[in-house]
């Protein structure tokens, strides 16, 4: 066996220290260059949920980047450099802004709502850096930062999905209940909840298209401790669906006042709130029933351009080192990197951000979470991923997201029915 | 007619709420004129160790109070003698600093052990069931809730002005030099006062635990309705604290009735409205 020595120590310890400094100055030169790729997250604060899988996909792309990534026959380590956004905006503009400056990053990534992905944008738009961001509706995105379809963005690109897909599922979901066409909306007043409670933009146009009464009493402060006027006014409207886009303790607030108060909708949909096992755990029986969004499951039958795993071998993956259950962001935050790797494979000059703009823009993988092309978007710098809807059933031995309903992507196979609450 | 009553019945039961919230801040304020920022997040670090209890022994939160409350106690005393007494003399910034920094560092220590996950108090029957009063229904729960406020102003009000200990605090509350001449220890007195504020601090903690769904980062948004309504009710008077819960309560459902995004304004205004036209708040404590 072979000890480690004082002088071993030492030796590595000079060579640790003095590396930076020299491929730094020497990276096109060097035999294995390195570049940096910084990651913006919210790992600590409200936002934290979304970032818990984080470490353990950053620990399995750096195995598996070990070995380097090809770009015109010379091999790049990359490095991944994240940074904590704490679910702030400024804080996340303030770290984005540090990874340019200070780190020198070639890449700069980011996920997790708007609240992450749009200082980390705009930070990579002014300094020219090219940006990868994920995990947050297209619209707050792109009209967030004030972007124009008939121009883009210079640097930033996008991949998620849209409001317009909520729309389809949720109705396609309520369609399938068959249940009264009487909606009751709860809309916080935050950029989401008046981006889907916008009269034309949001939910209420398209629902009136197709024949649903929407009850929407107007826009609640986020972590408000009362819903009983919103409880009120749909028992007099006769509601039976609930929909909204919620932060956790808000919908806990509201499902058990409606409980007290006698309304029981038969099917609530709800976005946001009902992400996470541990916020249906968290509100026990009355969890089971719920219906949600989903932009990702293990059942879904795509499999990793970067490593080959299938989504359920990632989620498995994830859930034995942990021992935690599975959540969405995974397949997101593996996808991220695989675009990442794929546009190291493809630039023309990795040198160049304009070169590694146009090899992002010119991106069309299949990826864990769906194809990824930046030609096929809805709008310049952004592409979309497929979106089903489901429910959370008991399965026996706790509660599992269930797909009941898939016609905005019909190769995501169902896993059920929708069973009506109550 | 019976829309607006209900409006109302609801409001004074979340005012319930609010008095709670606000009762152990009332009293630190009477006691060492110490504005705790960090009430919110102790609240929720209650509610984290009712959690903690329900699920290690399985019991109901409401039994779950029997550990919770002594342990908060036991804290606040600790944390007054160990670290807000040294912050404390005729400037009022290093409390509030460092009461702030502490908020900071309960939120990040919880974030720690408990992750972010958003968690519930598992209440059983009581969470849902509810009475109907005449065409109004109202949940059990917030109504229990409503009692037990009652009951901890109407205890706190008793420990005040008839025992030997709120003898203790009304005398450093009115000088607290003469106090300490009179034999009257006040590092002790004060840790006293945080013991039972943080006690109470248990109860709000645990009733919001049961009420809605709680994660580390919630705690500084209750802060706000706390402070109004101790402010509404006059500083250092409990009774006013109540009332203050429920003016503010009621304000927030009536202005919802009129439209949601009114709901939290309404509650600020009628704040201000009372700091507008009675600055000392509607019941200034009684000169002794």
């Amino acid at each position: 066996m072979k000890r480690t020595t004082r002088r071993h120590v030492l030796g590595g310890l000079a060579a640790g220290v003095a590396a930076p400094a020299i491929l730094r100055s020497t990276r096109a030169y060097a035999q294995s260059p390195t570049l940096k790729v910084g990651f913006v997250t919210p790992s600590t604060g409200p936002l934290a949920g979304f970032a818990e899988a984080d470490d353990y996909i950053l620990e399995g792309l750096r195995v598996h980047f070990a070995g380097g990534v090809e770009n015109n026959g010379k091999s790049y380590q990359i490095e991944i450099i994240k940074k904590d956004s704490q679910s702030n905006p400024n804080r996340a503009a303030e770290v984005a802004a540090e990874l340019i400056l200070d780190d020198e990053v070639d890449i700069i990534t980011a996920a997790a709502t708007p609240d992450t992905t749009n200082p980390v944008a705009d930070q990579a738009e002014i300094n020219e850096i090219p940006c990868i961001t994920t995990d947050a509706p297209w619209q707050p995105y792109f009209f967030g930062r004030g972007g124009n379809p008939a121009e883009g963005f210079a640097y930033t690109y996008h991949f998620f999905w849209g409001l317009e897909d909520i729309i389809a599922n949720f109705t396609g979901l309520w369609n399938d209940a068959g249940v009264a066409k009487k909606v009751g909306g709860l809309f916080p007043n935050d950029a989401d909840g008046n981006a889907w409670g916008h009269p034309e933009l949001g939910l209420p146009t398209p629902l009136a298209g197709q024949g649903f009464e929407l009850t929407d009493p107007g826009r609640y402060q986020p972590l408000t401790d009362d819903f009983s006027n919103y409880i009120s006014a749909f028992k007099d409207a006769g509601v039976e669906i609930v929909t909204g886009v919620m932060i956790p303790p808000d919908f806990g607030t509201f499902w058990s006042q409606a409980a007290q108060q006698g309304f029981n909708p038969k099917v609530a949909t709800v976005g946001k709130a009902l992400l996470f096992p541990s916020a249906i755990e968290a509100l026990g029986d009355r969890g089971v029933g719920l219906s949600s969004e989903i932009w990702w499951s293990p059942n879904h039958p795509f499999t990793s351009s970067l490593t080959g795993t299938s989504a359920g071998d990632l989620a498995n993956g994830y859930s034995s080192a942990t021992g935690r259950p599975w959540t969405q962001p995974i397949g997101f935050k593996h996808a991220l990197f695989e675009v990442v790797a794929d546009v190291i494979g493809r630039a023309e000059d990795l040198e160049d951000a304009d070169a590694v703009s146009a090899a992002i823009a010119a991106t069309n993988i299949s990826t864990i979470v769906g194809d990824v092309n930046w030609s096929a978007g809805p709008v310049p710098n952004v592409t979309k991923t497929p979106l089903v809807a489901g429910q959370w059933q008991d399965n026996g031995n706790g509660v599992e997201l269930v797909i009941t309903h898939n016609s905005q992507a019909p190769d995501i196979p169902v896993g059920g029915e929708l069973q009506l609450l109550g | 007619m019976i829309e607006w009553t209900g409006a109302i019945v609801q409001g004074v039961l979340l005012g319930g709420l609010y008095a709670l919230f606000a009762a152990g801040l009332s009293l630190i304020f009477g006691v060492m004129r110490l504005v705790n920022i960090a009430h919110g997040d102790l609240i929720i670090l209650a509610a984290y160790m009712g959690l903690t209890t329900t699920v290690m022994l399985g019991v109901h939160p409401f039994l779950a109070l029997l550990i919770v409350m002594p342990l908060m106690a036991g804290l606040g005393y600790a944390l007054q003698r160990g670290v807000l007494n040294q912050t404390l003399g005729d400037d009022i910034l290093p409390p509030l600093l460092v009461t702030f920094g502490l908020s900071v560092i309960i939120q990040n220590a919880l974030l720690e052990f408990y992750t972010a996950d958003p968690r519930k108090l598992p209440g059983g029957a009581v969470e849902t069931a509810s009475l109907d009063l005449g065409g109004i229904t109202v949940g059990v729960l917030p109504l229990l809730t409503f009692g037990i406020a009652v009951a901890v102003i109407a205890g706190l009000q008793f420990v005040f002005y008839r025992t030997s200990l709120g003898r203790g605090f009304r005398a450093v509350s009115d000088n607290q030099d003469i106090a300490q001449l009179m034999g009257l220890n006040k590092a002790h007195v004060f840790g006293l006062a945080m013991a039972l504020a943080l006690a109470v601090v248990a109860i709000a903690g645990i009733l919001l635990g049961m009420r809605t769904s709680f994660d580390p980062a919630i705690g500084g948004g209750r802060l706000i309705f706390g402070f109004e309504a101790v402010i509404i009710g006059g500083l250092g008077n409990l009774w006013g604290t109540l009332a203050g819960g429920v003016i503010l309560g009621v304000a927030q459902t009536l202005g919802a009735k009129i439209d949601p995004g009114y709901q939290i304004l309404a509650g600020h205004i009628a704040f201000l409205i009372v700091l507008a036209v009675r600055p000392n708040g509607l019941f200034p404590r009684v000169e002794h």
